[in-house]
C-alpha cells in the first residue's frame, strides 16, 4: 500500500496520460469513484468490490475488498466513494442499508472499518466533506439522511426528508456547512449540517425522482440535478429563490450527472435505461451534445473524471461488466453528423432558412445573378471564443417575408373556374382561355393561350388584335422562341419568391429579432448596391446569467462594449444583408426595346412566378411561313409546358394539355403526364374545387389518373341489427334476414336513396324524409331527436 | 312491426345534463311501453308465463332492455334516472308483463349490502367519481362500488383503467378488451369475462373470436403463452418470449403494442385476483345478475353454488365469527403488540446475513405450501375455459413439485427505476398512471386498525407488500422477512397466497376468517394492495425481459 501510494503522488504531479481503454469486470458495476491522485479506481456493485490502477496502457486489478467466506448483503454496494482527502479512506452504500467504511491502511486482509446499520432501507447514496477528513453523510430509501463523524460509533445526526426517499446528497464544494439532498417525489432540499431540524431551502425541481445532482466545482452557486423526467437542471442557487438556469433535454432518465473539470459549463450524463451512452453536455447548448462515448452494451452506472482539474478523461463502470476510461478527443460529435440547415414556415406564410455560414456566403458571392430578390433578414453573430462549437454553429438565417396579398391565390381559383377545357373548338377555347387570363392580368398566360392557337388552328383567322400584348411586332405569327438565357435568368428571379418588405416595418415577423433589425438594416436604398458583402456586426446575444433576452447591438457600439457574451440558447447569426441588384440582363439593356419585364416591377404572388419578370419571347425570324404544320412546333409546346409546370404552373401545363388533346400528348412521356395530373388534382382539392378536379379527372387521358374517379365508389354497409356487412344487397341483411334500411316514416325497406341523421341515425326515403321535416323538427322515429335537414 | 326503430339507444343517459337525459329515458320509455304493448297484442291471453316460441326473439329482446332498466333503476349515479327508470319497471308490470329483480346480496357476495355504499348516498367527491365512471362505461360496475371505500384509489384506478381501454394506444379497442377477456379467462373470471365480451362486441369485434383462442387472429393467439407465463410464473419470461412475439413476420407486435399488451395483461390478472378476492357479484344487468323468477323459489344462483358458496354456509361462518368474537379481538391486539416491538427492538437483535437471506428463502419456500386445505378441483366452466388453452396450466403445478423460484433483486431492477422509464417511453403516460396508482395503493393509510385510532401501519403494508413479492421471488435486500412471519398469521397466508396465484378459489370462509375484527373497507384496502403487489411483481419481470432483449 505505501508503496503504491508514494508511485502515485509522482504521478498526479505530472501530466496525466493515457488512452482510451476498458477492461473486463467479473460483475455489474454499479458505482465507480476515483482515488485523488487519479491513478486508481474503486468498482463496486452487488458482487464485486475491486480496486484497479489506471496505468498507461490498461487496468491493472490492485485489490479485492470482497473477502470473507460468505458474501454478505453488507458488500452489495449500491455507491461508493472515496475520500478526497485521505486515500486510504473509502465508505460503501450496501443495498441492504448498511454503510460502511474501509481503510486501505489495515494490515489485514480484510480492510473494512466501520459498519453504521442505522438505516433501515437501501442506502442510495454516500458523500464525503470535501474538506473535512471524519465527516460523512448518507442518503437512504427510508428517508432519512445521516452525517457520521468516522471517530464515533453512532451518527452524529440525522436528517429527515419526511419519509420521502433520497436518492442523492452531495456536499457543497464550496460552503462547509451545506449540502443538498434530492428526492423521489421530484424535490431538492439544501440544509445546513448544523441544523438538523428542518431544511434551509426546498424546492420542486423535477416532476418524478431526481436521481442525481452535482454541485458546480467553480461556481458556488451552480447545482446541476437529473431526474428521471429525462432533463438535467442547473440551478442557481444563490439567489432568493433557486433558478432554473440551464435545461437539457436528454432521451433517457437521467442517473448520474458529474461536471467537467476546466470547463465552466460542462457536464456529463448517463442514463438508468435503455440508452447507454454517455454525453457530455454544453449547458448552453442543450439540443445536441458537446461529445458522446458510445463503449458502454448494457446501461452506464458511475461515470467519474479522472482528475478534479483534467477535462480529458472519464472513467465509467458499466452493467455490461467494463470499466472504461474514455478520453475526450476520441469521443464522437453529434453536431458533427447533425444537419446545419433548417427551413420552416411561419404562420402568415414567412419562410425562414438557416444554414451554415460558409454555405450561403459561398452562394452569395458566387450568384450575384440579376433578377435575385432573395433578399432575407440577416444575423451576423459574433462568435465566442469559448464557446464550443463555433466552426460548426456558425450559420446564416434567412427570412422570406411574403408580400401583403401574395398569399392569395384568387388567380388559381378563378383561372380554373373559368377555364374551359372541352366541348367547343380548339380556337374557341383558347381564346376562351386568353381571354380569361387576361381579365386576371396574367398577360402571360394570355398570350401563350393566344400563340397556341395561332399555332394549331388556321392562321388566317387570328385577328391581329388579339395580338395587342405580343412581343412580336405585328407579327401574325410569332414564333415563340426561347432564348436559353432568358429561360435561366426567369428561373433564378422566379426562384428567389417573394422579397422582402421591410420598408412596411411589418410586425407580421414575430420575434423582437426581426423588428428592431427592420429598423436597423438599411433597406431599400441599397438595392443598387452591387457586391453587398458590407460586413455588419450585428451582435445577437444574451448576457450570461440573465433572462433570456435578445440584444441588437448597433454595428458602431457593437466595438465599444467588452463583451463577454454568450450565445443565447437558439441565437441565430446575424448576417449581412444581401442587397437586390437591378434585374436587367445583360444582353438586353434598353427596356423600351426588351419585352422584358424587370424583376423589381414583378408584384405578383410567389406562387404564379411566371408572372413577374417573364421575358418570354424575341423573335428571331421575323416571319414565318403560314403553312408550316402544326407539328413543327410540338416540341416548342412541350417545352414552354415544361417551363410552366417547372415554374409551379401546372394548372397551366395541364390546362394545355387537355385543350391540345392529342396534339401533344405523344410528345411529352406518360409518367410526366401523370405527375402533372397528380399535382394539379391535389392544387384543385385543396382549393376544395371538387367539380373542376372531377372534371380534370375525368378529360385526362392518363390511366392512372382517371380510374381515379373509380376508387373507393363502394359504400359499405352494416346491418344495424348484427352488425356485421352486408355483402349482396344493401337492405337484406344475409345473416339476420331482416330488412336493414327502413323508412322510418312509411316503415317500408329503402331500396334507393337513404338519408338519414347523423344525429340520431334515423332516416328512410328522401321524400318522405323531406315531407316530414317539413311539418315537424323532431325524428320522425319518435326518439326525441331534432333532426335537421339541409 | 319492425325492429330498427326499437334500437335503444343508453348513452343519452350518459350526460351530465339532466335535460338531455330525461329526453333519452322519456324515448326508452316510449319504446319499452311499445314492446310490451306489442306482445300482449300478439299473445291473446294477457298474462302467461314468457314461453311464446314464436315472439322469442322479442320477448328476449324486452327481457334485456328492462333487466338493464333494473341496473340503471339501481346503480346510476344520477338520481332522476334511478326513479324513472324504477317507473318505468313499475309500469311495465302494471301491465302484466314480469319483471326482472336483482339477484345476490349486493355489489359483493362477501360483504353484506349494507357496509356497501349505496348508490345515492355517496359525497360529492364520489359522485364526480361515479358520474365520471358511468359517463365512460355507460354502468356503474360493482367493482367500482366496491373500491369505492377508498375514493382516492378508485379515481386513480378508474383514471387508468380508462386510459388503456378507451384513450390513444397503440393497440385497437376490440384488441385491447379481447385481451382483457384472455387474461381474465386465464382465471376463470367469468364476472370480467362478461363485462368484456359485452364491450368487445360494441366496439365492433367479431364475436367468432370469443368462441375461442384459436379463432383469433395469429398474433392474438401467439401472445397466449406470454398470458399463461405471466399470469402463473412470470419469472420464467426470458427475452427469448419477447423476441419470438417481436419477430413473428406478419403476425409480429410491435414493442408499443407489446407494453401495451403486457400492461392489460397484468391489469386484468390482477383485477381477476380483486373479484375473487371481495367475491364481485355479477353484474345486475348480466347473465346470473337478476332473475325473472319471483322471489322464494331459489335462493342462490349458479355462481354461488360453483364457488361453494351457498347462503346457508354464510350463517354458518357467522355463527362461527361470533363465538370466537374474543378471541379475534386479542388477535388485533397481538398485532399490534408484536408491530410495536419490532419497531422497538429492530436495532438490539442483529440477524446475520446468512440468517437474513435463508429467512427470504424459508419464506418464499413455505409460501408456495401454504394451501387452504379445502383444495377442492373446480373446474371452469366450459364458456370460459374456451378462451385460453392448456387450463391445466396454472401456479399449482409448480408449487406442488416444489420448483425454484429464482431470486429477482428490487436493487437491480424496480419499477421506479427502470420499469417507469420503460413503459413511460413505449406508451407515454401510462407509466405515469401506474406509478401514480402504485404510490397511492401502496402509501394509502387512515391510521387505523380494525377499532384503533392512530395506528402507523406502514410495517404492516410494507409486510404484505413483500410477502407478495415474495411469492414471486423478488427480493428486496433491505427487509428482514422475518418481519412477514411476525405480522401475518396463517389464515391471512392463505387468503393472500389464493388470491395472489389462485384467485378462482377463494371462498367466503377464507375471507372471513382472516382478520376477523377487522371492518370490511380495511380488507378491501388489504386486497388492492395485493392486487396492485401482483401486478408489480408481473409488470417487474415483463419489463425485464423486454429491457434484456432491447439490450
Amino acid at each position: 500500500m505505501e508503496k503504491m501510494s508514494r508511485v502515485t503522488t509522482a504521478l498526479s504531479s505530472s501530466a496525466l496520460t493515457g488512452h482510451t481503454m476498458h477492461c473486463h469486470l467479473d460483475a455489474p458495476a454499479n458505482a465507480i469513484s476515483v482515488c485523488r491522485d487519479a491513478a486508481q479506481v474503486v468498482v463496486a456493485g452487488r458482487s464485486i468490490f475491486k480496486i484497479y490502477a489506471i496505468e498507461e496502457e490498461q487496468f491493472v486489478e490492485k485489490l479485492n475488498l470482497r473477502v470473507g467466506r460468505k458474501p454478505s448483503l453488507n458488500l452489495s454496494c449500491a455507491d461508493v466513494v472515496w475520500h478526497q482527502m485521505d486515500e486510504n479512506l473509502l465508505a460503501t452504500a450496501a443495498t441492504n442499508g448498511v454503510v460502511v467504511t474501509w481503510n486501505l491502511g489495515r494490515p489485514s486482509r480484510n480492510k473494512q472499518d466501520q459498519l453504521f446499520t442505522e438505516h433501515k432501507r437501501t442506502v442510495n447514496k454516500v458523500c464525503f466533506h470535501p474538506s473535512e477528513a471524519h465527516v460523512l453523510l448518507s442518503g437512504s430509501q427510508d428517508g432519512f439522511m445521516k452525517c457520521f463523524d468516522l471517530r464515533k460509533k453512532d451518527s452524529v445526526s440525522t436528517f429527515s426528508g419526511q419519509s420521502e426517499s433520497v436518492r442523492d446528497v452531495q456536499f457543497s464544494i464550496r460552503d462547509y456547512f451545506t449540502f443538498a439532498s434530492t428526492f423521489e417525489n421530484g424535490n431538492v432540499q439544501l440544509w445546513d449540517i448544523r441544523r438538523p431540524d428542518r431544511c434551509e431551502r426546498m424546492f420542486t425541481a423535477h416532476n418524478g425522482p431526481v436521481f442525481c445532482c452535482d454541485w458546480h466545482p467553480e461556481d458556488r452557486g451552480w447545482l446541476a440535478t437529473g431526474g428521471r423526467d429525462k432533463m438535467v437542471k442547473v440551478w442557481d442557487m444563490t439567489t432568493q429563490r433557486a433558478k432554473e438556469v440551464h435545461c437539457v433535454q436528454t432521451i433517457a432518465s437521467v442517473a448520474r450527472v458529474k461536471w467537467r473539470p476546466e470547463c465552466r459549463h460542462h457536464l456529463a450524463t448517463c442514463s438508468m435505461m435503455v440508452d447507454h451512452n454517455i454525453y457530455v453536455w454544453d449547458v448552453r447548448r442543450p439540443f445536441v451534445p458537446a461529445a458522446m462515448f458510445e463503449e458502454h452494451r448494457d446501461v452506464t452506472t458511475g461515470i467519474a473524471w479522472r482528475h478534479p482539474h483534467d477535462p480529458s478523461f472519464l472513467l465509467s463502470g458499466s452493467k455490461d461488466s467494463t470499466l472504461c476510461q474514455h478520453l475526450f478527443r476520441d469521443a464522437s460529435q453529434p453536431v458533427e453528423r447533425a444537419n446545419p440547415e433548417g427551413l420552416c414556415y411561419g404562420l402568415f406564410g414567412d419562410l425562414a432558412f438557416a444554414a451554415k455560414e460558409s454555405l450561403v456566403a459561398a452562394e452569395s458571392g458566387r450568384k450575384p445573378y440579376a433578377g435575385d430578390r432573395r433578399h432575407p433578414i440577416f444575423f451576423k453573430r459574433k462568435l465566442d471564443p469559448a464557446e464550443p462549437f463555433a466552426g460548426l454553429a456558425s450559420s446564416a438565417l434567412s427570412v422570406f417575408e411574403m408580400e401583403p396579398g401574395s398569399g392569395s391565390m384568387s388567380w388559381f381559383v378563378d383561372t380554373a373556374e373559368r377555364y374551359a377545357l372541352a366541348g367547343r373548338p380548339l380556337a374557341e377555347l383558347c381564346d376562351h382561355n386568353s381571354k380569361v387570363a387576361r381579365e386576371l392580368g396574367r398577360n402571360q398566360v394570355a398570350q401563350t393561350w393566344t400563340m397556341l392557337r395561332i399555332i394549331y388552328c388556321s392562321p388566317g383567322l387570328v385577328p391581329t388584335t388579339n395580338l395587342n400584348h405580343s412581343v412580336g411586332k405585328g407579327s401574325s405569327c410569332g414564333l415563340p422562341l426561347m432564348n436559353s438565357f432568358n429561360l435561366k435568368d426567369m428561373a433564378q428571379g422566379l426562384g428567389s419568391e417573394t422579397r422582402l418588405d421591410r420598408s412596411k416595418g411589418d410586425t407580421r415577423s414575430d420575434t423582437v429579432l426581426l423588428d428592431s433589425s427592420a429598423t436597423l438594416i438599411t433597406n431599400e436604398d441599397n438595392e443598387e448596391t452591387e457586391g453587398s458583402d458590407v460586413p455588419a456586426d450585428y451582435l445577437l446575444g444574451d448576457v450570461e446569467g440573465e433572462e433570456d433576452e435578445l440584444y441588437l447591438l448597433d454595428p458602431d457600439h457593437a466595438h465599444t462594449e467588452e463583451p463577454e457574451y454568450v450565445l443565447p440558447q437558439e441565437a441565430f447569426p446575424l448576417r449581412h444583408e444581401i442587397v437586390d441588384t437591378p434585374p436587367g440582363p445583360e444582353n438586353l439593356q434598353d427596356k423600351a426595346d426588351s419585352p422584358h419585364v424587370s424583376g423589381s416591377e414583378a408584384d405578383v404572388a410567389s406562387l404564379a412566378p411566371m408572372d413577374s419578370s417573364f421575358s418570354l419571347v424575341s423573335v428571331s425570324h421575323a416571319l414565318y411561313d403560314s403553312r408550316l404544320p402544326p407539328d413543327f412546333f410540338s416540341a416548342l409546346v412541350c417545352d414552354m409546358l415544361r417551363f410552366y409546370a417547372e415554374q409551379g404552373d401546372v394548372q397551366m401545363a395541364v390546362s394545355v394539355l387537355i385543350v391540345l388533346g392529342e396534339r401533344v400528348r405523344k410528345d411529352i412521356d406518360e409518367q410526366t403526364q401523370e405527375h402533372w395530373y397528380a399535382s394539379y388534382i391535389d392544387l384543385l382539392q385543396r382549393f376544395c374545387l371538387w367539380n373542376v378536379s372531377n372534371q380534370v379527372v375525368k378529360l385526362s387521358t392518363s390511366r392512372a389518373i382517371s380510374c381515379l374517379n373509380q376508387a373507393s365508389t363502394t359504400l359499405h354497409v352494416n346491418c344495424s341489427h348484427c352488425k356485421r356487412p352486408m355483402s349482396s344487397r344493401g337492405w337484406v341483411c344475409d345473416r339476420c334476414h331482416r330488412c336493414a334500411s327502413m323508412c322510418a316514416v312509411c316503415h317500408h325497406v329503402v331500396k334507393g336513396l337513404f338519408v338519414w341523421c347523423q344525429g340520431c341515425s334515423h332516416g328512410g326515403h328522401l321524400q318522405h324524409i323531406m315531407k316530414w321535416l317539413e311539418g315537424s323538427s323532431h325524428c320522425p322515429a319518435g326518439c326525441g331527436h331534432l333532426c335537421e335537414y339541409s | 312491426m319492425a325492429e330498427g326503430e326499437n334500437e335503444v339507444r343508453w348513452d343519452g343517459l350518459c350526460s351530465r345534463d339532466s335535460t338531455t337525459r330525461e329526453t333519452a329515458l322519456e324515448t326508452i320509455r316510449q319504446i319499452v311501453l311499445r314492446k310490451t304493448e306489442y306482445l300482449r297484442s300478439v299473445k291473446e291471453t294477457p298474462y302467461r308465463p314468457s314461453d311464446g316460441l314464436s315472439d322469442a326473439g322479442s320477448l328476449d329482446g324486452l327481457n334485456k332492455l328492462l333487466a338493464h332498466l333494473l341496473m340503471l333503476s339501481k346503480r346510476c349515479p344520477f338520481k332522476d334516472v334511478r326513479e324513472k327508470s324504477e317507473l318505468i319497471l313499475k309500469s311495465v308490470q302494471e301491465l302484466g308483463i314480469r319483471i326482472p329483480r336483482p339477484l345476490g346480496h349486493g355489489p359483493s357476495r362477501f360483504i353484506p349490502e349494507k357496509e356497501i355504499l349505496q348508490v345515492g348516498s355517496e359525497d360529492a367527491q364520489m359522485h364526480t367519481l361515479f358520474a365520471d365512471s358511468f359517463a365512460a362505461l355507460g354502468r356503474l360496475d360493482n367493482i367500482t362500488l366496491v373500491m369505492v371505500f377508498h375514493p382516492q384509489y378508485l379515481e386513480s384506478f378508474l383514471k387508468t383503467q380508462h386510459y388503456l381501454l378507451q384513450m390513444d394506444g397503440p393497440l385497437p379497442l376490440h384488441y385491447r378488451h379481447y385481451i382483457g377477456i384472455m387474461a381474465a379467462a386465464r382465471h376463470q373470471c367469468s364476472y370480467l369475462v362478461n363485462l368484456h365480451v359485452n364491450d368487445f362486441l360494441h366496439v365492433g369485434g367479431d364475436s367468432k373470436w370469443l368462441n375461442g383462442l384459436e379463432n383469433a387472429p395469429q398474433k392474438l393467439q401467439n401472445l397466449g403463452e406470454l398470458n399463461k407465463l405471466l399470469a402463473h410464473r412470470p419469472w420464467l419470461i426470458t427475452k427469448e418470449h419477447i423476441e419470438q412475439l417481436l419477430k413473428a413476420e406478419e403476425h409480429s407486435w410491435s414493442l408499443a403494442e407489446l407494453v401495451h399488451a403486457v400492461v392489460l395483461l397484468t391489469h386484468y390478472h390482477s383485477l381477476a385476483s380483486f373479484t375473487f378476492g371481495c367475491g364481485i357479484s355479477p353484474e345486475i344487468h348480466c347473465d346470473g345478475g337478476h332473475t325473472f323468477r319471483p322471489p322464494s323459489v331459489n335462493n342462490y344462483c349458479i355462481c354461488d353454488i360453483t364457488n361453494g358458496n351457498h347462503s346457508v354456509e354464510e350463517n354458518q361462518v357467522n355463527s362461527a365469527g361470533n363465538v370466537s368474537i374474543s378471541d379475534s379481538f386479542f388477535e388485533v391486539e397481538a398485532l399490534m403488540e408484536k408491530m410495536r416491538q419490532l419497531q422497538e427492538c429492530r436495532d438490539e437483535e442483529e440477524a446475520s446475513q446468512e440468517e437474513m437471506a435463508s429467512r427470504f428463502e424459508i419464506e418464499k419456500r413455505e409460501s408456495m405450501f401454504v394451501f387452504s386445505s379445502d383444495d377442492d378441483e373446480v373446474t371452469p366452466a366450459r364458456d370460459i375455459s374456451r378462451h385460453f388453452e392448456d387450463t391445466s396450466y396454472g401456479y399449482k403445478d409448480f408449487s406442488r413439485h416444489g420448483m425454484h423460484v429464482p431470486t429477482f433483486r428490487v436493487q437491480d431492477y424496480c419499477w421506479e427505476d427502470h420499469g417507469y422509464s420503460l413503459v413511460n417511453r413505449l406508451y407515454p403516460d401510462v407509466g405515469q398512471l401506474i406509478d401514480e396508482k402504485f404510490h397511492i395503493a401502496y402509501n394509502l393509510t387512515y391510521n387505523t386498525m380494525a377499532m384503533h385510532k392512530d395506528v402507523d401501519t406502514s410495517m404492516l403494508r410494507r409486510a404484505i407488500w413483500n410477502y407478495i413479492h415474495c411469492m414471486f421471488g423478488i427480493r428486496y435486500d433491505d427487509y428482514d422477512y422475518g418481519e412477514i412471519n411476525q405480522l401475518l398469521d396463517r389464515s391471512f397466508k392463505v387468503y393472500i397466497k389464493t388470491i395472489v396465484c389462485t384467485p378462482e378459489k377463494v371462498t367466503k370462509r377464507m375471507y372471513d376468517s382472516f382478520w376477523r375484527q377487522f371492518k370490511h373497507s380495511e380488507k378491501v384496502h388489504v386486497n388492492l394492495l395485493l392486487i396492485e403487489a401482483r401486478m408489480q411483481a408481473e409488470l417487474l419481470y415483463a419489463l425485464r425481459a423486454i429491457t434484456r432483449y432491447m439490450t
